[in-house]
């Protein structure tokens, strides 16, 4: 029943015995055991489990594993070279772009694969090049300011993130 | 004074490195060694006598571990679901329920079977193959209908289909509409909603025989009620039975109850003897998880001819569902809050609980608050159409003015200033030019409309004296402050956080109180197995009650530092200084002790006579009352006459939730909240077919969850009216954009579309409604 798959996952090769029927998303999180893709509609509306096939994004439960042999997936967890987190995910976090965060690897990985297609698109672009991605708790206003922060970054630009300081350090308060 | 602080800060969130890295921990990210699967069957009607199952065919399939029914739960699962049966006013019936069903399945998508086996994918092949032989019975599905006498029975064994009957009597309210110059009156909908958290929910138990121990990972918002009860009724008291709720990905309210599933996953892991995982799909979300809304408004209000506001009477007709939610009758506080921000002389309200062959409703976002202002907001702006006012004027006019302020039911609302916030939206969206280019549009033929939402909104549940009473609990919250011998800091709380950034804005508050570094701060959450009892995350009470019980613990840890200080310098505790965790001698500065300091003194020798060692406190905190954040929204809509499309041009909030921790959080919440209220607006509605009782949106290609096109820029801005309820003078903000941001977009759409003499648009707004609505209008 089942049949061999060879493929490469954020830049390691690894070859597995699958039941043609698993979808890729299965073979990510059950098998490979790469559990930041996530499952959130079962048909394809949601986003959340965008990986990059070749370069190019794609909803993981809508392509079986046996579909991915022979390419490079890259998943949210390969999209940080060298612990350097990817600028989209520094974007993210500077403009509190997630929330619950169940549905931010998915925005995050089709957010890098815009800006890679369109490095400065319009308001308008990011509405329809994010489109397949769904997200109950930011009212996309945050992710909108990342994508916008990220694409200004990735141009050479600073991020100029609205957040006027990182991580744990306290900001003076005027009043 | 200090003069940094981080309470007020506009800090990155400690949350979220892991998550935009794929290093989060959901619940499907549970994975225990030799774990089994479980699917569940579920009853395709609405409403049917199970006659048979046959489990031959699942059984013999591959994989399959066991085929479980309700006979197999019935020795292992001893209670019934909880109800906060208090909640219920003036109950008629309060039906028990049990997670599976044994002879009558009374909702399309009850379980009635489940299968356990060794991956998901042979669980749902056997799943298939279970047979259930069911009698379809009449499916009540019709509010008004069910209430009818003679009308078929949402279970067979039930008296009736009434599940409370409760009424609000608040001044002498036919002698207030007989004098009355003007009475307007309309019936105001609301319906069903999917809360859609994106991830579903889902469980893994693991139960250890002959230990009679369980740990269970679920998907929830209150791990200590998912504890008390699913331990109860398991036989597993509280000592042996840890729940653990780690990242969850989203509520909205629909996690704040035990469900039947986290039931039959233990159960079944106590059956079979292994680790038993189930994770909802898409569409058992939509069917099992509870729904929110549900319900009809008939509303009256008598005013004067200068806009002076004198009496509201109205009746809530509210879906239950098959069976009452844990907390279903909480929204019958509508009836409590119709009067809004408004003075009034006599307001009589009632509210009818109807049983329905539906999924069960419960507090979704807001729960009884965004009725109670759709409500009330599109009462005002039909008053303000019958006189010629300006709907603005209508509110200004009748604002309660002075606070505290006793409301007509008795209620006291603790802070306010309605107008501030109001004057503030106006100039925001700049009214008066807002209106010339309507003017100036209509005269070429284009629809764009104005909507005002001036909400007040009750949160921050609650204080005992007044939850007991209602409800049968007490709702505090609880804290543990424990300051480890080096200095770091291990806060336990009750609350839980998913996706409202307790973890950063939690620090926030024991950074400034206790004055250590915030990264040496650790806020630990969802894991019953080192937090306190609490009662969990929702109505927007972490912050007002649950921060509180936090700043309680730092109090008693200060205290405690204090007189170790004291001791240490050989001083008395009146005369120790302590300023940003610096504990000195009044007038010597230059010789303090950092609490860290204090607390390694703490647990070695030479304490002052009597004292124990350590450095924590626990606390519990019970609110004096309620908390009141209001505000001001304004919307601006165009429609397009030819297709009934509605384009939102703009978007301005004013809120007021009294002090803040986090601005960027607080303006994150509101973001999600106000797109919620939009999205019931404009999109979403869960329907069924009236006959059959089939539901028609059962997945997320038929529900329409907006994505980002849909959605407009939001132009926030706040006014601080810190609460004089609580120390920290904080009020709440998970649940206002949702409440007030419905009717904001309904009175503009009424706004535009008044050249067509059309006074009011029922939810969802979408544009085949207007469309045809338009349609008539011009005929």
């Amino acid at each position: 029943m089942t049949q061999p798959v060879a493929l490469t996952i954020n830049g390691r090769p690894r070859e597995d015995r699958v039941e043609p029927r698993l979808l890729l998303v299965h073979y990510l999180r059950e098998v490979a055991g790469l559990t930041g893709t996530h499952i959130a509609c079962d048909t394809s509306q949601c986003g959340a489990c965008t990986v990059l096939i070749d370069g190019e994004a794609v909803k993981s439960c809508s392509v079986f594993a046996v579909q991915a042999a022979g390419k490079q997936v890259t998943t949210i967890e390969g999209l940080a070279a060298g612990g350097t987190l990817h600028p989209v995910q520094q974007a993210f976090w500077n403009e509190h772009g997630l929330q619950c965060g169940f549905c931010t690897p998915g925005f995050i990985m089709a957010a890098a694969y815009l800006l890679k297609q369109n490095p400065s698109p319009t308001d308008d672009e990011i509405d329809r090049g994010l489109e397949g991605n769904l997200c109950r708790c930011t009212g996309y206003e945050n992710i909108k300011k990342a994508v916008r922060s990220a694409s200004r970054a990735m141009n050479g630009g600073t991020a100029e993130p609205s957040a006027n300081l990182v991580g744990a350090v306290a900001v003076p308060v005027e009043d | 004074m200090a003069v940094t602080s981080m309470i007020g800060a506009r800090i990155q969130r400690r949350e979220d490195p892991k998550l935009i890295t794929g290093h989060g921990n959901f619940i499907d990210d549970v994975s225990l060694v030799n774990m089994a699967h479980m699917s569940i069957v579920r009853s395709p009607h609405a409403h049917a006598r199970i006659k048979s199952i046959d489990t031959a065919a699942a059984r013999a399939a591959r994989g399959v571990v066991a085929v479980l029914t309700a006979a197999d739960f019935k020795g292992v699962i001893l209670g019934p679901l909880p109800v906060t049966n208090a909640f219920v006013p003036d109950k008629k019936q309060v039906p028990e329920q049990f997670p599976i069903a044994a002879e009558e399945a009374v909702y399309a998508g009850e379980p009635v079977a489940v299968v356990v086996a060794e991956d998901r994918y042979l669980a749902d092949d056997a799943a298939q193959l279970v047979v259930v032989d069911y009698e379809p019975l009449p499916a009540v599905m019709d509010l008004e209908k069910a209430m009818e006498p003679g009308s078929p029975l949402v279970k067979t064994d039930r008296p009736d289909n009434i599940g409370w009957d409760a009424a609000f009597p608040a001044g002498d309210i036919d002698a207030v509409f007989a004098e009355a110059e003007v009475v307007v009156k309309q019936r105001i909908g609301q319906q069903r909603l999917f809360p859609t958290p994106m991830e579903t929910r889902g469980c893994v138990a693991d139960y250890i025989p002959y230990d009679n121990r369980v740990t269970l990972w679920t998907s929830t918002q209150v791990p200590h009620f998912v504890r008390l009860f699913v331990g109860g009724a398991l036989g597993v008291p509280e000592s042996q039975f840890r729940v653990v709720s780690h990242d969850v990905g989203g509520g909205f309210g629909s996690k704040i109850r035990p469900y039947g599933e986290e039931y039959l996953t233990t159960a079944a892991s106590k059956i079979t003897e292994r680790p038993v995982k189930w994770i909802e799909d898409r569409t058992e979300s939509l069917q099992a998880t509870t729904h929110g809304r549900g319900q009809i408004f008939d509303a009256e209000v008598a005013a004067n001819r200068d806009g002076t506001l004198l009496g509201l009477k109205f009746t809530q007709l509210l879906d239950i569902g098959a069976y009452h939610g844990v907390f279903s009758a909480f929204q019958v506080v509508a009836c409590l809050l119709g009067g809004g921000p408004y003075e009034w002389k006599a307001i009589n309200a009632r509210s009818i609980g109807i049983f329905t062959n539906r999924t069960s409703t419960d507090p979704y976002r807001g729960a009884g608050r965004p009725e109670a202002t759709h409500l009330v907001e599109r009462m005002i702006d039909l008053v303000a159409r019958e006189l010629g006012m300006d709907p603005a004027e209508v509110r200004r006019k009748n604002f309660i003015k002075s606070f505290p302020h006793t409301n007509n039911f008795g209620l006291v609302y603790d802070s306010g200033d309605y107008e501030k916030t109001l004057d503030r939206a106006m100039a925001n969206i700049d009214y008066p030019a807002l209106r010339k280019r309507q003017e100036q549009l209509r005269a070429q033929g284009r629809y764009t409309g104005i909507g005002f939402s001036t909400y007040v909104e009750i949160c921050g549940l609650g204080p005992s004296s007044a939850t007991a009473p209602a409800a049968g609990i007490a709702l505090v919250e609880s804290s543990m402050v424990r300051v480890h011998p080096t200095g770091s800091v291990t806060v336990s709380v009750g609350t839980h956080s998913h996706g409202q950034s307790h973890e950063t804005t939690f620090a926030q508050i024991v950074a400034d109180t206790l004055g250590v570094p915030y990264d040496s701060i650790e806020i630990h959450h969802g894991d019953t197995g080192d937090t306190p009892f609490g009662y969990g995350t929702y109505g927007s009470r972490s912050l007002a009650v649950g921060g509180m019980a936090i700043m309680a613990s730092c109090h008693k840890v200060v205290e405690k530092a204090r007189k170790l200080a004291a001791h240490a310098f050989e001083a008395s505790e009146e005369d120790i200084v302590v300023d940003q965790g610096r504990y000195f001698v009044r007038g010597n500065p230059g010789e303090a002790k950092a609490l860290a300091e204090l607390a390694f003194a703490s647990y070695g020798a030479g304490l002052p006579e009597g004292m124990e060692q350590g450095l924590e406190a626990v606390s519990y905190f019970d609110p004096p009352n309620f908390v009141w954040p209001f505000g001001c929204h304004i919307c601006a809509v165009e429609v397009d006459p030819e297709t009934g499309a509605v384009s939102i041009d703009r978007y301005v909030a004013v809120d007021d939730c009294g002090n803040v921790i986090n601005p960027m959080v607080v303006d994150g919440q509101l973001h999600g909240g106000i797109a919620q209220g939009i999205s019931q607006a404009l999109f979403e509605e869960v329907q069924y077919d009236d006959e059959t009782g089939i539901m028609l949106t059962g997945t997320m290609l038929d529900y329409l969850v907006p994505t980002m096109a849909e959605m407009p820029h939001f132009e926030l801005d706040r006014t601080v009216t810190p609460s004089p309820t609580n120390e920290l003078g904080v009020k709440g903000i998970g649940e206002a954009g949702t409440i007030a941001s419905s009717i904001a977009v309904i009175n503009a759409i009424t706004d535009a579309l008044a050249p067509f003499g059309i006074k009011h648009v029922e939810m969802p707004a979408r544009p085949d409604r207007l469309w045809s609505m338009i349609k008539e209008a011009r005929a």
